[in-house]
């Protein structure tokens, strides 16, 4: 087991390492890497450098870190909630993300706090806001209540976030409602550091409890009785597992926009190429969900540059045919 | 058969022309003039205000701001929820509604009320749309003195920049506030391209024919603008020079190494009406000052 994890991290490492090293040299913009890190020509004057260090790079970082979150979350969730179609949209987070992000943009919310700007700000806060109502659901609930109680929660959260949502869509101005689309269909030109470092805080946190959590949710997802009778406390850890994964999608979201696709499918690509096991899947969808949104973003600025296509369409125009691919082969 | 006599045939004639001439005249008559007029654009009503037509506007849309006496006129919504009952209810004999609003067209046709398709195009099509609305209303004079009086406006400005080199602009209409991420700025289609181009700058994303253009902080640097122009036009929208201050962060682009980053105010920037030419002189102003002195 222990040669196999290993093989599997240095698998899949491998290749977010290179997508990570290949990104951020491939752009719309030819740029030459012996300008990039020339110590002769100042930063304020060497434009390769900009493009690399200022629009290139924090970009790549973003799309990793909101990939593997995404991925990362949808494992937990599928998992969780013993459900192949879970994903980190299913329970309500997602759309409190972009509430928060639509009530920023329409209302011009001027707030920021240690150079995090109002519309991730206020995305984060309306995914912590879905993720207290969708806990205090987990803790309120009773020994041998199903999942399923919770998916149907999560679901009628969705529906009456995804009301409000339609409702300030209506108030809002005509160029705003242009704003919100366009915010929902993700975008991962961050422009700077500082909302990545601010994602990165609640992300470690999540990665460091999903990092311990492999076994409780393989046992999880076989049935919450037969994990108890392998004496796992089942209600803890599932509020263990629901809060990461949360905080996990909230960061995600309010850094990259609710970018579809990645949460609910990488979890069953991997799946399918190194099986069941979640102490291989969680690493591996974290991994693998970092390369495949860095690929998606790749794919996103040059196809038809200078115009950038918003990469959750990306996301959804890649990822399906390689899923239907790759469960066709698995079924002949 | 019998053959129909030709007194018969000369009498039916006479009749047909007379009654064609009365349908026309009935179909041509609330055409002629038009006294209750419903504009949900807010360029057209403006156009409407400026021909000197204000008095017959008896409703407005829900982004109309300007004149100042839209304000106490009732609203009917706009592009994407027209009211169809409140505008049937003000008895209007014309309404202007955007060309692409089918359904809205469907129920007026219903409902007998004759409407003024608007399409928004480019800068040359506003002063088309404010002769074609005058004639349509019933006050073409007026409205052609308003049209001439534009066009002599933006031929001035034109012809005052003529000579001057034009600097590469970048003309961002929007953008996440505090920091560079969804950048919207106007490409090489749509009025605002065209004011930019007659203020005498060189469009920096001119080559997209698009009317908006979503910039990426590498498409800012990689089209290198010698100038950046950001227009603001929200009521309430306090941001003022010190908001500039995040384009900071890619100092190799020439607008901002030379601080040539400029922020304009006012919403005549989003109208495509007849406050176009002033607002295309506060473009050359800015671009040219020298021009102006």
């Amino acid at each position: 087991m222990r040669r196999r994890l290993i093989a599997t991290i240095a698998l899949f490492g491998a290749l977010t390492f290179v997508c990570c090293l290949l990104a951020p040299i491939v752009g719309s913009t030819p740029i030459s890497l012996s300008r990039v890190f020339s110590r002769t020509i100042p930063f304020a004057d060497n434009v390769d450098a900009q493009v690399f260090f200022v629009a290139r790079l924090p970009r790549v970082i973003a799309a990793a870190l909101v990939g593997s979150g995404l991925a990362v979350a949808g494992v937990v969730f599928q998992a969780l909630l013993r459900n192949p179609l879970a994903s980190p949209d299913t329970l309500g987070v997602s759309a409190g993300a972009t509430l928060g992000a639509m009530i920023a943009i329409t209302f011009h919310v001027d707030i920021g706090l240690m150079g995090i700007t109002s519309v991730p700000l206020a995305s984060f806060v309306g995914s912590a806001g879905a993720l207290g109502i969708v806990y205090l659901l987990a803790a309120a609930r009773r020994r041998g209540t199903s999942s399923t109680v919770l998916l149907l929660a999560g679901i009628a959260l969705s529906a009456f976030l995804g009301a409000l949502l339609r409702l300030i869509q209506l108030v809002a101005d005509f160029t705003d409602t242009l704003r919100n689309v366009r915010w929902m269909m993700g975008s991962l030109d961050v422009a700077s550091y500082a909302p990545i470092v601010a994602a990165l805080v609640p992300m470690a946190f999540a990665f460091v409890v999903a990092g311990a959590l492999p076994r409780v949710l393989d046992l999880i997802s076989m049935g919450a009785e037969a994990a108890e009778s392998r004496g796992v406390d089942v209600r803890r850890a599932e509020r263990i597992a629901l809060l990461s994964a949360s905080l996990s999608t909230g960061a995600a979201v309010s850094l990259g926009g609710p970018i579809p696709f990645v949460g609910i499918v990488v979890p069953h690509i991997v799946r399918l190429l190194v099986g069941a096991d979640h102490r291989l899947v969680l690493p591996a969808s974290a991994l693998f969900g970092a390369s495949f949104v860095i690929i998606c973003d790749l794919v996103a600025r040059t196809a038809f540059g200078p115009v950038e296509l918003p990469v959750g369409t990306v996301t959804a125009i890649i990822g399906g045919p390689f899923f239907l691919w790759l469960l066709f082969r698995r079924l002949a | 058969m019998a053959a129909v006599p030709a007194t018969r045939v000369i009498r039916a004639t006479y009749f047909a022309v007379f009654a064609a001439f009365v349908a026309f005249s009935l179909s041509a008559g609330p055409q002629a003039q038009a006294r209750r007029v419903v504009s949900i654009i807010p360029a057209t009503t403006e156009m409407l205000f400026a021909m000197g037509a204000g008095d017959r506007v008896v409703a407005v849309g829900s982004y109309d701001r300007f004149p100042p006496e839209v304000e106490k006129l009732p609203r009917v919504g706009a592009l994407l929820d027209p009211a169809v009952e409140r505008i049937i209810a003000m008895r209007p004999d014309l309404v202007i509604l955007y060309g692409t609003q089918s359904e809205l067209r469907t129920q007026l046709d219903r409902a007998q009320i004759s409407y003024y398709p608007y399409v928004h195009r480019g800068l040359a099509d506003i002063t088309e749309t404010i002769r074609s609305l005058g004639a349509r209303v019933g006050v073409a004079p007026q409205a052609n003195a308003l049209a001439e009086r534009i066009e002599r406006q933006l031929a001035d400005i034109r012809s005052r920049v003529a000579k001057s080199p034009r600097p590469k602009t970048l003309l961002v209409f929007g953008r996440e506030p505090g920091t560079l991420r969804n950048i919207d700025a106007s490409g090489g289609l749509g009025f605002l391209h065209d004011m930019l181009e007659t203020a005498g700058g060189a469009d920096v994303m001119g080559d997209v024919k698009q009317q908006s253009v979503v910039m990426t902080t590498e498409l800012v640097l990689a089209r290198a603008p010698e100038m950046i122009i950001e227009l603001r036009y929200a009521r309430g929208d306090n941001a003022d020079d010190a908001d500039l201050r995040e384009w900071n962060a890619l100092p190799a682009v020439p607008a901002v190494r030379n601080r040539r980053v400029y922020m304009l105010h006012g919403e005549e920037f989003v109208v495509p009406g007849p406050r176009v030419a002033a607002a295309t002189e506060r473009f050359a102003r800015l671009l040219h000052p020298e021009a102006f002195k």
